[in-house]
């Protein structure tokens, strides 16, 4: 089954949703999702985030669909046509997208747990504007304990209904749920009940914003100061294949593996996750490969690898003009005035510095 | 010319609401006749032919309906008719089914035997709980006669009808919802497709349809589709029950002909009978509070010039630009003291409460929009106001799971698009505009 999505065609299986066949093209064609889930059945189709317009139903009838259409619950057909990020109705609808989900989240990022890897933030920081017209209060609840590991704060919950389908279908019996309607609706055990089963830790790692914390890490650190490292236990009740989250030689947070949508790959149990929190606990298989542009990332890579590429490039050619215009011979870069590379690199700060250090490397290479 | 009555035709007798006076009027006879003379077929063909649409606001051709009904072997089907009517402005169905129950139920055998359905339910609207009553009494009526049952007027079909009240959400109207309510879960919308004529209650092929249009089958059944047809204009089949609210006359129920031009409509005396003495006609919502809003000048002539008629096509006639929607037939005629700035936040402020909440256009829209309008209505207003109402309408219309966000939009999206002036005198002149009782006294096209 062939199918075209930005202008890249892809032969995928029937079956198959729009969004499954962006991803399989890769990320910068992928639509973003707020609430699907590929692990967790019936997830999908709430937060309207991954909208996109089919402008060719298919081979048979190739007539556009009249709305935008949300890529993760709509399965391909033969032929279909679809256009993501080279449609100016997608992304302006995507701006809204942004801009309604933020109207009542708390924008609390300085002191949230999530912040760093929070689908929210991503979101909207790629497709968001930076402005919000909304000038009236927002909504606000209290915090909730969820018993003794799990923290809701749903002030910051955009009803995803991922942890939903989690308890329904990961632990055995679901004791929390959407309750009320409209923008009053709230995600809570029936009666502030305490969810108690050994796998209810992994509605934390499925919810995309900072709404469900986990206790035993809640501000104990930020998460780009935190080494992640992939390792496993044998444990009786999960495949016990974890991510551990060091500050340090400290294990501060046991978290489920993710894939590179930052879905789980194996739910664990609560004892792995909030129990085993020594190394020696753990057999460790290595570092966790984390996506470059990921915060997470920053401090773990060397200072050049982060200097932005289109500074490097105009450093170096304005540098080549500044040396065709002296004596070559005469020339020795590290007697250049500084001042004359300030005006070279438009921001100040670490990546200017790097800018300096790079182009004095082009230099010596020479 | 005598006017068409299909579903009011006996309405007026005492004691209607029995088995007894309504089968001495001829009731039931559309079961005698499709059970005894009539293949399931050649009813779905019958009420195909009769081109009737969809009563309950989409206006979808309800034979063109039953026809996508999937039909497994093995796989139940079931009928499921939607008495959730909770439209703002919308009162014919709690009327019909009060006043004569056992059409209603009448309709509800034909239609479950044209589908093949061995067990169908009648989905009221929770506040109606004495509606429920009279329902489960005429059920219990129907059955005793052996209408209903096991083995109906021995020709071995099987029918079990079955009342379920619902919680009083405006949301379960939604055919979806209403299947997820029905079945006892939370009433969320369900993505479509697949749709209810594939997987629909308990993920068996459904039908969803209005209590008015499940009510004018046992017409269909008895006169022929052909007959049903011959009323109306164009498309627009048969009779249609409008509720007429507002500042008319002669407010209430009636069974108009479609095609009943809509100046006859509201000024003939035996209709409407005209707005109340002494005003004019401002504005009118023709269908339910999710219609665009309509200037008088503009409800009575379409943008060509000529009379708007009362039918589907009509109304519509022009697009949102100058035309609006048949709806459900909640028509809500405003005279001149109405405000249309307070009238507007009020529909929003329905439909902030009504929103599930499931995705999230809707869910934070709707509250968005009802705020603003609070503001602008409550004299703390600004320009920009106007053209952000305006553009949040836009980003939630066609964006949602289910078509409530578009009726949260629409009637915001056309007050601004009709009566700006009247929002900009609202901004401009917040002291005299918070005033009780004050209204917009600029230019206005009143009738």
């Amino acid at each position: 089954m062939k199918v075209t999505i930005d202008n890249i065609t892809i032969e995928v299986e029937p079956g198959t949703t729009i969004l499954q066949a962006a991803r399989k093209i890769g990320p910068e064609v992928a639509p973003p999702a707020m609430c699907y889930y590929e692990p967790l059945k019936a997830s999908g189709g709430k937060c309207r985030a991954c909208l996109v317009k089919v402008t060719a139903g298919s081979e048979k009838d190739p007539r556009p669909m009249p709305k935008l259409v949300p890529s993760c619950i709509t399965q391909v057909q033969d032929g279909m046509i679809v256009e993501n990020t080279v449609n100016e109705q997608v992304l302006e609808t995507r701006k809204g997208i942004v801009e309604f989900l933020l109207l009542n989240h708390p924008l609390d990022c300085p002191i949230c747990d999530q912040a760093g890897e929070c689908h929210l933030q991503d979101f909207s920081f790629q497709h968001g504007v930076q402005q919000t017209r909304y000038e009236e209060e927002r909504r606000t609840f209290e915090k909730q304990d969820l018993g003794p590991n799990i923290q809701l704060h749903m002030t910051r919950c955009i009803l995803c209904y991922r942890c939903v389908f989690t308890a329904d279908q990961i632990t055995g019996k679901r004791v929390h749920g959407v309750l009320n309607r409209g923008d009053h609706a709230e995600i809570s055990t029936y009666i502030e009940k305490a969810i108690d089963n050994d796998f209810s830790g992994n509605v934390i790692d499925v919810c995309p914003v900072g709404a469900l914390t986990d206790k035993t890490y809640r501000f104990k650190n930020r998460v780009w100061f935190t080494k992640p490292v992939d390792a496993h236990c044998d444990c009786e009740k999960c495949s016990g294949k974890v991510t551990l989250w060091y500050r340090g030689d400290e294990v501060i947070r046991v978290t489920a593996r993710k894939n590179q949508w930052g879905e789980v790959l194996d739910f664990i149990c609560n004892t792995c996750r909030f129990e085993r929190k020594n190394t020696a606990d753990w057999t460790i298989e290595g570092p966790t490969k984390v996506a470059r542009h990921s915060v997470i990332s920053a401090n773990k890579y060397g200072a050049n690898k982060i200097v932005p590429e289109f500074a490097r490039r105009l450093a170096a050619s304005q540098y080549k003009d500044v040396h065709e215009a002296r004596d070559t011979s005469q020339l020795n870069i590290k007697q250049l005035p500084e001042e004359r590379f300030k005006a070279l690199i438009p921001p100040a700060g670490e990546s200017a510095v790097a800018g300096i250090r790079s182009i004095q490397n082009w230099a010596e290479d020479k | 010319m005598s006017l068409p009555k299909i579903l009011t035709a006996h309405t007026h007798l005492p004691g209607i609401e029995t088995f007894d006076v309504y089968r001495k009027n001829g009731g039931y006879a559309a079961v005698e006749k499709a059970i005894k003379t009539m293949t399931p077929d050649e009813v779905v063909e019958e009420v195909k032919k009769s081109g009737v649409r969809g009563r309950g606001g989409a206006g979808f051709p309800m034979g063109m309906k039953w026809s996508f009904l999937a039909k497994p072997e093995g796989v139940p089907r079931y009928l499921v008719c939607n008495a959730d009517e909770s439209e703002p402005g919308t009162f014919k169905d709690h009327w019909l089914m009060k006043t004569i129950p056992h059409l209603l139920i009448e309709g509800m055998i034909v239609s479950s035997y044209a589908l093949g359905a061995n067990a169908s339910y009648i989905y009221v609207r929770g506040e109606l709980m004495y509606v429920v009553r009279i329902l489960e009494k005429a059920i219990a009526e129907a059955k005793a006669a052996g209408f209903l049952g096991k083995n109906i007027l021995g020709s071995g079909y099987d029918l079990e009808l079955y009342v379920q009240p619902g919680g009083g959400a405006y949301i379960c109207g939604e055919e979806t919802a209403l299947l997820e309510s029905l079945e006892g879960k939370r009433g969320n919308p369900r993505n479509k497709p697949p749709f209810p004529a594939v997987k629909g209650l308990y993920q068996c092929p459904t039908v969803v349809n209005n209590v008015e249009s499940i009510s004018t089958t046992s017409w269909i059944v008895n006169n022929g589709g052909d007959a049903y047809a011959a009323i109306g204009i164009g498309r627009s089949t048969g009779t249609k029950l409008i509720s007429a609210s507002g500042h008319l006359k002669k407010p209430g129920v009636y069974e108009i002909p479609l095609g009943l031009p809509v100046q006859e409509f509201i000024y003939s005396d035996e209709w409407c009978g005209g707005i109340r003495d002494g005003h004019h006609l401002k504005a009118v919502v023709a269908g339910g509070s999710s219609v665009p809003i309509l200037p008088a000048a503009m409800l009575l002539k379409t943008a060509a010039g000529e009379d708007r008629l009362m039918s589907y096509e009509s109304l519509a006639d022009g697009g949102f630009a100058t035309g609006t929607m048949m709806g459900s037939g909640g028509f809500i005629a405003m005279d001149e003291t109405t405000c249309i700035v307070r009238n507007t936040w009020n529909f929003s402020r329905f439909y902030h409460h009504e929103s599930c909440g499931q995705c999230s256009p809707c869910r934070e829209g709707t509250g968005w929009m009802e705020k603003v309008l609070h503001r602008i209505e409550h004299g703390h207003g600004s320009m920009h106001d106007i053209d952000l109402l305006v553009d949040v309408a836009k980003k939630i219309e066609g964006n949602t799971i289910c078509p409530l966000g578009d009726a949260a939009a629409w009637p915001i999206a056309s007050a601004i698009r009709h009566f700006r002036d009247e929002f900009e005198w609202h901004i401009t002149n917040p002291q005299e505009a918070t005033r009780p009782g004050a209204v917009f006294k600029g230019h206005m096209e009143l009738v």
